[in-house]
């Protein structure tokens, strides 16, 4: 059985801004296989830094979007009932393994527990993966690397990784930008012009400083870029930030009327 | 009383003064100068008439005072509500002075003029006076039957008082208020003079209730909202009375304790001719919110970019120049961060007539600086002085640098002082229009003093404090009561205090549960059927610990048929427990000494013992769980004794409690649910049962009404619905039929044979939670 390894490949350069040195460190983790996991809040660019190093190291990239109903199966793989049998169909994880991708779980804690564990021989030093069901074990391909993410901001106490999961990775922390990184990020992705860009993330720091007090999660950097995107596009641009920023966030109307106020305090010049 | 002195010389001057047809002399001294006020305002009509009521009033025969007021008064109320309400302000004069209340006729009148010029129409006029009459025939008591014979005690401080309370309210508003005392106070007249003169406490809640604008305490999160994320700043927000000071109007400032701004804030419409100057010469509306929002920017500009000067070795106009400058330094940089204040801080900056101030005769030094300030925020701002110009290009051009300091901009404001200095500006004449800036707090941030004073005495000696008694039991909770007659809330009506339940002997308890053992068994197996069936199936799963063999053997039938086999053939369990918190609430009124009927124990021990059995029963089943009591010796003293809270068992400590309940006094059941709720309220569980064991109505010894308090108690009903708390009343009173349902609707039992009742309880207790 062979998978074309080219459908996995990100061919494009994403557009990736370094905020630090996280490049070179996971290019180190890279070297030496050893499993990544970024933590950081939606939309400060997680997915993008893993599509990035994919790109840059040239590697395919298998992503599964997790989620509540996902099984051990769904990741693994299983049998399928055909008229004269069964036939066996590798889940994302085994094919990654076979063909030495990348793969990255996109938000592993909403997946059930008792799915995060079969990871577990692959990220230490066994790196096999056991297929009890079909009664095989896969030695992960040499190029094989498991990445992970979560955010831990919305987690509750039910919504955690095990200790046991944890401590089987290397971890980056990541957060939103500060203000002249993101106003950077904001115009490249848009071609919005720089000063609306930095009005913008102004108002995003408003709502990053509610966060706790009402707010989940603060406006994120894609929101931002969502906003600008509509400010481009010709639509005013404290209607843009109402519907792209605050709308989508919030419910509460006393923090959705201080947002409007800092919108208005920041572009009424 | 002698003949008139004077003869007038003017001949029409003569004609009124025969009109008005009077000798007091007091009179005579001012009427020159109330007629010449009155020709002005009033029409030919109006003249006539204004001497005609100015005459009989001076015959009414309560001295020169009521006349006096009306002389000085009614053309300048006129003014405001037109001439054509004299009739019905005489109308009024007239009542009272057949009425008991002559002496409230002279505030009435001496009131006149600025009550008119708040109402500013005749319409509003009328139905002030609406108002007063029918507070003014409410409050005037009889003795024996139909003649009233006492005055109304509140009716001459309520007068006296009018013009600032319409300040503050609007004339619904004053209605209610006023609605307000007169329900509560009628029958006590030392409280309804406190009431009316804006004494009492309650007096003060209710009007802040009313009042107009935007209250602090309904926009309080906002602020805090707009402190964290405009601004990063979190500290406390202190709201300041701005009713009750008339001289002095507190400003907003700030200290170690946080932040302190008015109560409340009215929206402010800027005047109607925008063009005028003053301020608001932008002609724009700002919301009260808005103003708030300007005064805690401007407070939040101090904390980040100003530094304490020491103060001492700078005059007065020193200061005051720097504080300006300093100021407008501040609120630059906040424009800098958003640009959008510009507009605010210009809406709400007064905008000075060049002109308004003559140097020759006043002290212009308030205006000279505020003009500045305004020019030094406002690009637009038109002003022509030289200096000042020139003083707001140096102004820019040091903002230009950066941030520039306090220290430096400090230097800039006395050299400004220097520079403009005028003779005149120590007259005791101040120009003061226009020069005030309202968002903008005290400053005495802005200073510190090497002197402490000039005071000879220290006084920052530590102060002793005096070794107090120990305060026993908690602090008294207020509760608000539901006065149905109003459809409002008396705010902080109920004082709850709470205390433990004193002791008895455990052992009694004990005894108790023996004596109905037979019982407790019967209940126990009832019990063992409600027990939490703690295994839960889920079906129709793909993984799961067990096969399901209906689903399975329904997939194989479809794969044999070539159809799609569902694969969710397996089954798994999740543990499901009871998640009910129980709040039980006792009655322990006086009458639960009285033997019950076809019994020969009392209502207080047949409803321990049930309660004993049902506190057993509910600690087998594990559910969380608490007993209090309650009785109340009016409002101001409503005892709510704890039994059980939830973090105990039934143990000895508990069933010792029980032992020693006692009835007393009445029953003021809605402040007690409120008090109960509060516990039960913070319970984390899934449904939260009140049960409330009573033998009769509510009702306390205060309250006359028997209605009020059963409306109370269905109010409190209501409002523990909407915090999903399940209230059940189990009444013991055979009567109850006639109003257990206006207050719990249909949940509630009566247990007409109360012998019953130990059985009883615990058997509805499971009714209700299975």
């Amino acid at each position: 059985m062979t998978t074309d390894k080219e459908q996995y490949k990100v061919h494009q350069e994403p557009y990736y801004q370094q905020q630090k040195n996280e490049v070179a460190l996971y290019e180190a983790a890279y070297r030496n296989r050893l499993p990544v996991m970024v933590k950081g809040p939606t939309g400060c660019g997680k997915s993008r830094f893993v599509e990035y190093m994919a790109w840059k190291l040239d590697k395919p990239l298998i992503t599964v979007a997790c989620n509540e109903d996902m099984t051990a199966s769904d990741l693994v793989g299983r049998y399928l009932l055909e008229a004269n049998g069964t036939r066996w169909l590798d889940g994302p994880l085994t094919t990654a393994a076979r063909i030495g991708a990348i793969c990255y779980l996109d938000e592993i804690v909403e997946a059930r527990q008792d799915t995060t564990v079969v990871i577990h021989p692959l990220t230490d030093h066994r790196r096999t993966l056991p297929l009890d069901k079909k009664g095989e074990l896969i030695n992960a391909h040499a190029d094989f690397q498991l990445v992970i993410s979560y955010n831990p901001g919305y987690q509750t106490l039910m919504k955690d990784l095990k200790q046991s999961t944890k401590q089987r990775f290397t971890a980056f922390d990541f957060d939103y930008p500060d203000a002249a990184l993101e106003t950077q990020i904001v115009a490249r992705e848009t071609g919005m012009d720089a000063a609306v860009a930095a009005q913008l993330v102004k108002i995003g720091g408003v709502a990053r400083g509610l966060k706790g007090h009402g707010l989940d999660e603060g406006i994120s950097t894609r929101l931002l870029v969502y906003a600008a995107t509509l400010i481009k596009d010709g639509v005013d641009p404290t209607d843009a930030c109402r519907m792209a920023l605050v709308r989508p966030i919030t419910d509460d109307a006393d923090i959705r009327d201080t947002l409007d106020h800092a919108i208005d305090a920041v572009f009424a010049a | 009383m002698t003949e008139a002195s004077t003869e007038y010389q003017h001949p029409l001057m003569k004609a009124y003064w025969a009109q008005i047809d009077t000798r007091f002399p007091q009179v005579e001294a001012v009427f020159e100068d109330v007629m010449a006020e009155a020709l002005a305002v009033l029409t030919r009509k109006g003249i006539d008439a204004y001497l005609e009521a100015a005459r009989v009033i001076g015959k009414l025969g309560r001295g020169v005072e009521p006349m006096l007021a009306f002389l000085e008064e009614w053309p300048s109320a006129a003014k405001a509500v037109g001439e054509s309400a004299l009739p019905a302000v005489m109308a009024l004069v007239q009542r009272m002075q057949k009425s008991p209340n002559g002496n409230a006729i002279t505030p009435f009148l001496q009131t006149l003029a600025p009550v008119a010029r708040r109402l500013h129409s005749q319409e509003q006029m009328q139905r002030y006076l609406d108002i007063t009459l029918d507070f003014m025939e409410r409050t005037t008591g009889s003795i024996h039957g139909h003649h009233t014979t006492f005055p109304s005690p509140g009716l001459p401080d309520f007068f006296d008082h009018a013009p600032n309370l319409l300040n503050q309210l609007t004339l619904a508003g004053l209605k209610k208020w006023v609605e307000y005392g007169i329900r509560n106070y009628r029958t006590h007249p030392e409280r309804q003079k406190d009431y009316f003169s804006v004494q009492s406490a309650d007096s003060r809640a209710v009007l802040q209730r009313e009042r107009h604008g935007t209250l602090f305490m309904d926009i309080e999160r906002k602020l805090d909202l707009y402190l964290r994320g405009l601004w990063d700043d979190a500290d406390q927000l202190v709201p300041y009375s701005t009713a009750f000071d008339e001289l002095r109007k507190p400003i907003p400032y700030y200290d170690k304790l946080g932040m302190r701004v008015p109560d409340v804030y009215d929206d402010f419409f800027p005047p109607s001719p925008a063009s005028g100057g003053g301020a608001g010469g932008e002609g724009v509306f700002v919301s009260g919110l808005d103003r708030y929002r300007a005064t805690l920017a401007h407070m939040v500009g101090h904390r980040r970019w100003s530094e304490a000067q020491i103060a001492d070795n700078w005059s007065p106009f020193q200061r005051m120049a720097v504080e300006f400058f300093e100021d407008c330094r501040v609120e630059t940089l906040l424009i800098r961060e958003y640009p959008g204040l510009r507009r605010l801080f210009l809406a709400l900056h007064p905008k000075p007539l060049e002109n308004a101030c003559d140097p020759e005769t006043t002290s212009c030094l308030r205006h000279r600086m505020a003009m500045l300030s305004r020019a030094l925020l406002d690009p637009d701002h038109g002003y022509v002085d030289v200096d000042l110009n020139d003083f707001v290009v140096r102004f820019h051009a040091v903002m230009q640098q950066g941030e520039s300091s306090t220290r430096e901009i400090a230097a800039l404001a006395l050299s400004y002082v220097a520079k403009t200095r005028r003779q005149s500006d120590q007259f005791a004449k101040v120009h003061f229009d226009d020069t005030v800036v309202d968002y903008r707090d005290d400053n005495r941030q802005l200073w510190k003093f090497i002197e402490a004073g000039d005071e000879e005495e220290a006084f920052d000696e530590e102060r002793k404090i005096e070794p107090g008694e120990e305060i026993r039991g908690l602090p008294p909770r207020h509760y608000p009561e539901w006065d149905y007659n109003s459809q409002t809330y008396r705010p902080d009506w109920a004082s709850v205090y709470e205390s433990l339940h004193a002791s008895g002997k455990p052992a009694d308890i004990d005894r108790l549960l023996a004596k109905h053992s037979a019982l407790a068994k019967r209940l126990k197996k009832m019990l063992d059927l409600l027990k939490p069936q703690d295994k839960v199936r889920i079906r129709y799963q793909e993984e799961g610990s067990e096969l399901d063999l209906d689903v399975a053997i329904r997939s194989l039938i479809d794969f044999k048929g070539g159809a799609t086999p569902d694969p969710r053939i397996n089954m798994s369990h999740r543990t499901d427990g009871r998640d009910i918190a129980v709040m039980l609430l006792l009655d322990l009124s006086e009458s639960l000494n009285e033997k019950a009927a076809g019994s020969e124990q009392t209502i207080l021990e047949l409803s321990q013992e049930a309660v004993s059995l049902l506190a057993w029963a509910i600690e087998k089943l594990g559910d969380p769980f608490a007993i209090a009591g309650f009785h109340s010796n009016t409002r101001h003293d409503v005892r709510y004794l704890h039994i059980k809270g939830y973090g105990e068992h039934f143990n000895d400590e508990v069933k010792a409690r029980l032992a020693a309940m006692e009835a007393g006094w009445s029953t003021r059941m809605g402040a007690a649910m409120r008090h109960a709720a509060h516990y039960l309220g913070a319970r984390s569980a899934d449904k939260k049962l009140m049960l409330i064991l009573t033998d009769g109505k509510p009702s306390d010894v205060d309250a006359h009404d028997e209605r009020l308090l059963i409306e109370d108690a269905r109010q409190a009903v209501k409002e523990l619905d909407q915090d999903g708390i399940f209230t059940y009343c189990i009444s013991l009173d055979p009567k109850a039929d006639e109003y257990v349902g206006d207050i719990f609707g249909r949940q509630f039992t009566v247990i007409d044979h109360i012998a019953r009742l130990p059985e009883k309880l615990p058997a509805l207790f499971m009714a209700l939670t299975k």
